[in-house]
């Protein structure tokens, strides 16, 4: 069955509450979720301050105020801080999102809860197993497919063709859709959820691409594309403002149009 | 890769998301369930009709409206309508939350059997009325 409580071991249990840093005149709390896979213990969620006159906007700049001034075991994964390589997405007040594009101040007062995409294992802290994730987006077969002879120069696209991938080719696979939808939480083994399906869109949609009914072929299956029921959470969450569920339900009129 | 969320198996994660493949199928259970919900839309104003006029009737009564050609084919594609949206709809939950292999087998042959009865019981009821053998 569905599992609607966490196993034991994932129950969350105390926490430590770190002094604040002294001599700051202004400060922001955080609530950071912490599990150390080599301590046996259960998670916890331990509590920070940060000084904001000494701290970036944005939570990830708090994030990397913690682990240099207050915590140096704090482990996330970031790289660009521009919302473009996807790796710091966790869940934010309760949201996926990017750290590095979700300011503090738009985190409604009080604590800023920080804890890891919801529903995926941990590796440590804020670093969530993403295997699965990935492996997903590999079997769309994210590439080029075609069987005409390649030509000297490039495979060419009219500008309205190109239009069509527009809301398609900005993902960045942070996983902040996939791991907000209930179906995906529930079925993940088996449906695709919404960013490889989105990706699968792009390419399906791609007029230079020459595999469409093979591409539709494996996906046309109640688990895989159809445990999408339209609950939207993956447009919401999206920090790129794309709409994997508006992306499903274009693959779904495919499907629908070469059988009707 | 914590030890207590390492895989039980040591297949690849593409061998695993790939599993048995596409059974290329769904399309037809997705059109159909938008289909006969577009049908009961249509349908349900004079549904709901035909059952507020059926309302404090005896049974001579309910032959007599049910007698009527327009009104039994009305019910009777309503019936096979909303029946039919309800068995989709009911194994598209049992197979979100039912995971075990065999209770969802036996959950999806149930609720074949189960709709499969209710519709050919209420057609029945409604071809034994408006005939009125």
């Amino acid at each position: 069955m569905a599992e609607f409580a966490l196993p034991k071991n994932s129950k969350i249990t105390g926490g430590k509450e770190w002094p604040k840093p002294a001599g700051a005149t202004q400060t922001r709390e955080f609530r950071v979720y912490r599990w150390n896979p080599d301590d046996g213990k259960n998670p916890s969620v331990d509590t920070y301050h940060i000084d904001t006159n000494d701290c970036g906007p944005m939570v990830l700049d708090g994030l990397i105020w913690i682990k240099n001034n207050i915590d140096p075991t704090l482990t996330f994964r970031r790289s660009c801080r521009e919302g473009v390589c996807g790796s710091c997405a966790m869940n934010i007040d309760g949201q996926n999102t990017l750290a590095c594009t979700r300011a503090m101040d738009e985190v409604d007062d009080g604590a800023i809860k920080v804890n890891p995409l919801p529903h995926q294992p941990v590796v440590k802290d804020l670093v969530p197993d993403l295997t699965n994730f990935y492996a997903q987006y590999a079997s769309i077969e994210p590439w080029l497919k075609t069987t005409t002879p390649t030509p000297q120069k490039e495979w060419k696209q009219s500008h309205s063709d190109r239009e069509k991938l527009d809301g398609l080719y900005e993902c960045i696979l942070c996983a902040c859709c996939s791991t907000s939808c209930p179906s995906y939480w529930w079925n993940s083994d088996r449906f695709l959820g919404p960013a490889a399906l989105l990706q699968a869109t792009r390419w399906v949609k791609d007029s230079r691409d020459e595999a469409t009914g093979e591409r539709l072929d494996n996906l046309e299956d109640p688990f895989r594309l159809y445990r999408c029921h339209t609950i939207m959470n993956c447009a919401k969450a999206c920090p790129k403002g794309l709409n994997p569920s508006e992306a499903i339900a274009e693959l779904k009129m495919k499907m629908v149009e070469r059988q009707v | 890769m914590s030890g207590s969320n390492s895989p039980k198996s040591v297949r690849t994660p593409l061998g695993r998301v790939r599993g048995l493949g596409s059974s290329h199928s769904g399309t037809s259970d997705f059109w159909r369930q938008r289909l006969t919900a577009v049908a009961m839309l249509l349908l349900l104003i004079p549904v709901i009709f035909i059952v507020m006029s059926l309302l404090r009737s005896n049974q001579a009564g309910v032959a007599q409206v049910l007698g009527s050609p327009i009104v039994a084919i009305v019910m009777l594609l309503f019936i096979i309508a909303s029946i039919w949206h309800m068995k989709i709809g009911m194994q598209v939950v049992i197979e979100d939350y039912v995971h075990d292999e065999k209770i969802k087998l036996i959950s999806i042959i149930g609720n074949n059997f189960f709709s499969a009865a209710v519709a050919l019981a209420s057609i029945y009821a409604i071809l034994k009325l408006s005939s009125g053998v």
